[in-house]
């Protein structure tokens, strides 16, 4: 063994060897370029030709070292790639991710949250029984004589592990992180089996539903900051779901398979659900359609009051518990702000997607040119039918009728050349130059999923 | 397979009706009867389920990093990041595992220590053992010839793992690397220059940066007649100087390595001596050794360094160490360590080095192992061994008793009397959208004296405390924790206040 690797250190001294030679050959070709048919001087002949010879006896010596090694070594192995599934970030993609992360942890610490860490692997039993159908897709490290590891593979259940282990009782914290699913990626779809999660959570016994009002105050906040469109946040709860199967008729065995049947509807219609609900998972069709009765309904708070009077419903003690506990919750979300963004599809009944507004007053020939020329760019804008409107009642509006933007021209910012732009959810402003107004506008009412 | 799934949801939901009818506290013959139909249910699946496994230990040689610890990573992190932006450098990130080929025959006799994952049927991987080799892989991977780049990642050793020394499995490295073919020795210069920013910023006391050469102790080697052969072995037993006595390194050298004795007596000659500069003149004027030419361009290249440093200030800090090998096999020049000194319990005594923290070198064949044409790219870097610098950062704050908050928070929202949660959820509401950090209780009606016990346990600075009279006055009782002092504000300026009383840089009220 110290043989092979002191030869080995051989060859690789007589390969510097080689290569440094070489590079002398090169810089001194470099200095002065081979004039063809000049010749060069006797001098530099003689230095090149002496050169070369000893490459020449070098490289041989080389090729000596290298046999003795074995037939299949000296070969090098070019692995040019990352594992399947991973990959690097870049300078480039590393600055977009550190703009992510410092919203989301600026929020995150905004509300109070500390931070912890877990390691990248847990042991394998930890991890063992807790996801299911999912365990297949953990990632296992090679028995090497010690514990047996596994990576992790969500947060979730660290957290779990740590709070345990630490027997605490109350804790609010986030934990941004990598982790490890044996997924089959397909990376154009944005899915990767090496990914990052920033999760946020509340431990501890609390007076009801006000962590949980604060959870979903937090996520409005983030994805209203990251400015990637407009969103929605689906409410429901267990109970309710677990308390409709009952009164539908779903057998107590059928719940958890019916339950993710009925989880597909945002992706696939409801005739396509029922199909599978009642042709491959042995559903009774009336069962099937006593739950499209209920599945199909959303809205908001009123949604849950109606389902309170509901007859059948509320004969059930889960349900009646879930939806107390939903009423209560939109409570504080309307105390919180963010009651339109919570399950209401906010009815709205215009599509306006920017009101024009001024800021001063004597701008409605501005304002008129403006809207004109949003319209004219096929942009969906308004403006109020007032010469001199006050801003803040054309800021109340938007908020009435679910305009998302405010295009706001000022005086200086006529003089400047730019308009304020203005989104209502996050109240953040910022001056676009007016040659740039149509795209921005463009860009923010049309990013669907991803971030820029 | 669906069958079991649902059974395990009967036993589930019965288990709930279980515990629910326990709650609720009915009569013990129900109980007794439900009971006695989830062990029904229970024996059906099977002899070992039903029993939760919850495994309290993070594995050996791992730990989780509580708020607290992290807070001192934060700070620590902080400055190092800092340190490398300042100096121009980007920042990339690569994932956890390499495809098990590149990491192999890297490591040298360390590959031992590296771990695998398990093979489930894909690609063979395993878990990065270090920093330096990926960056030489994304290097080839990009064809890049030039980069100056850093790279704060956990790295993964099978070590024997001694907590106590701050050894551990998982740990962080904080790397900073320039690759590319530059004018010698300044890019090499620069590293030093940031090491010694980065150990003087974080206050952990006083330190030394040994310096050497590869080619200087390859040289060394040759001149004293150690064989070929055994020149990285004698190497690893060299590096041992800093921690035993030269008898010691002697006696493994010529006991278990079979060297000859007058040979590691040369060795001995040399490997004792560290200086400034001046050692390296001297050593350029030493008859055997000038007579090497590797040992002669190690030697020319540490001389120009050292000119360098001393244009940087930072030449008193550095020793050129004869005894310093470094134990990975891919330096090919430079190479330094950065060693903590306790102060001397005597005056006149040396100061002695108690491990290292922080190490580097030049590396200039690397990234041609991964290139297929063998294109070098020339590297140079460094490592900050960050493990020991938390304990010595946290050991520091707990003796100065200074407290570590784990938030941020800024104000408590408070209610002096009961039926008061809207107002503070409203209240509390307005603050997050205007930037403040903020927190409540998660109760209706909590005492107000428990809600400033939370501040003071938190070290939250601020209370904002509705209370109705307050309310009908349209004002807010703004409360300095540490004062005591109370003040009413009106609604309306409150949040610029807050603003105004929280930017204070050094001391609040």
């Amino acid at each position: 063994m110290a043989e092979r690797a002191a030869l080995e250190e051989l060859v690789r001294l007589q390969g510097e060897r080689v290569r440094g030679l070489k590079q002398q050959k090169a810089s001194a070709e470099q200095v002065r370029p081979r004039r063809q048919g000049r010749g060069q001087s006797k001098a530099e002949e003689d230095r090149a030709g002496v050169v070369c010879t000893e490459i020449e006896e070098e490289v041989a010596k080389l090729l000596k070292l290298k046999a003795q090694l074995g037939p299949d070594e000296g070969k090098q192995k070019f692995v040019l790639k990352t594992p399947k599934g991973t990959r690097d970030y870049s300078p480039r993609q590393m600055a977009v991710r550190e703009k992510v992360f410092e919203v989301i942890i600026s929020c995150f610490k905004r509300h109070g949250a500390e931070v912890i860490d877990t390691p990248v692997f847990e042991l394998k039993e930890t991890l063992t029984g807790k996801y299911g159908e999912d365990s297949k897709l953990i990632y296992d490290l090679k028995d090497q004589g010690g514990e047996l590891l596994s990576l992790r593979y969500d947060l979730t259940v660290p957290f779990a592990r740590y709070l345990a282990m630490n027997k605490l009782t109350n804790i609010k914290r986030y934990h941004i992180a990598k982790v490890y699913r044996r997924d089959n990626p397909a990376m154009t779809r944005g899915r990767y089996r090496e990914f990052y999660q920033c999760d946020f959570d509340i431990a501890g016994q609390f007076d009801p539903m006000i962590p949980d009002a604060e959870c979903l105050k937090i996520m409005c906040e983030i994805l209203s900051s990251l400015q990637i469109g407009d969103f929605l946040v689906k409410v429901n709860d267990r109970r309710i779901l677990d308390g409709m199967f009952a009164i539908c008729g779903v057998p107590d065995s059928k719940f958890r398979t019916i339950c993710s049947s009925v989880d597909k509807l945002d992706k696939v219609s409801w005739e396509e659900v029922k199909n599978e609900m009642v042709g491959e998972k042995g559903l009774a069709p009336e069962v099937a359609d006593h739950i499209g009765d209920y599945v199909q309904q959303h809205g908001g708070v009123s949604l849950v009051k109606q389902l309170l009077q509901d007859p059948k419903l509320s004969q059930n003690k889960q349900a009646l518990e879930g939806l107390g506990d939903l009423k209560l919750l939109f409570e504080y979300l309307t105390l919180f702000g963010i009651a339109d963004k919570a399950l209401e599809e906010k009815v709205r009944t215009t599509e306006t997607q920017v009101l024009v507004a001024s800021a001063q007053k004597k701008l409605l020939e501005e304002r008129l040119k403006l809207v004109s020329e949003l319209w004219d760019a096929g942009i969906k804008a308004e403006l109020l039918y007032k010469k001199n409107p006050k801003l803040l009642n054309q800021l109340q509006y938007c908020e009435e009728t679910g305009i998302p933007l405010v295009a706001i021209i000022g005086e200086q910012e006529l003089k400047d050349g730019v308009i304020k732009l203005r989104s209502v959810a996050s109240r953040e402003e910022v001056d676009i130059r007016r040659e740039d107004l149509v795209e921005e506008i463009k860009r923010r009412t049309n990013q669907p999923i991803c971030i820029c």
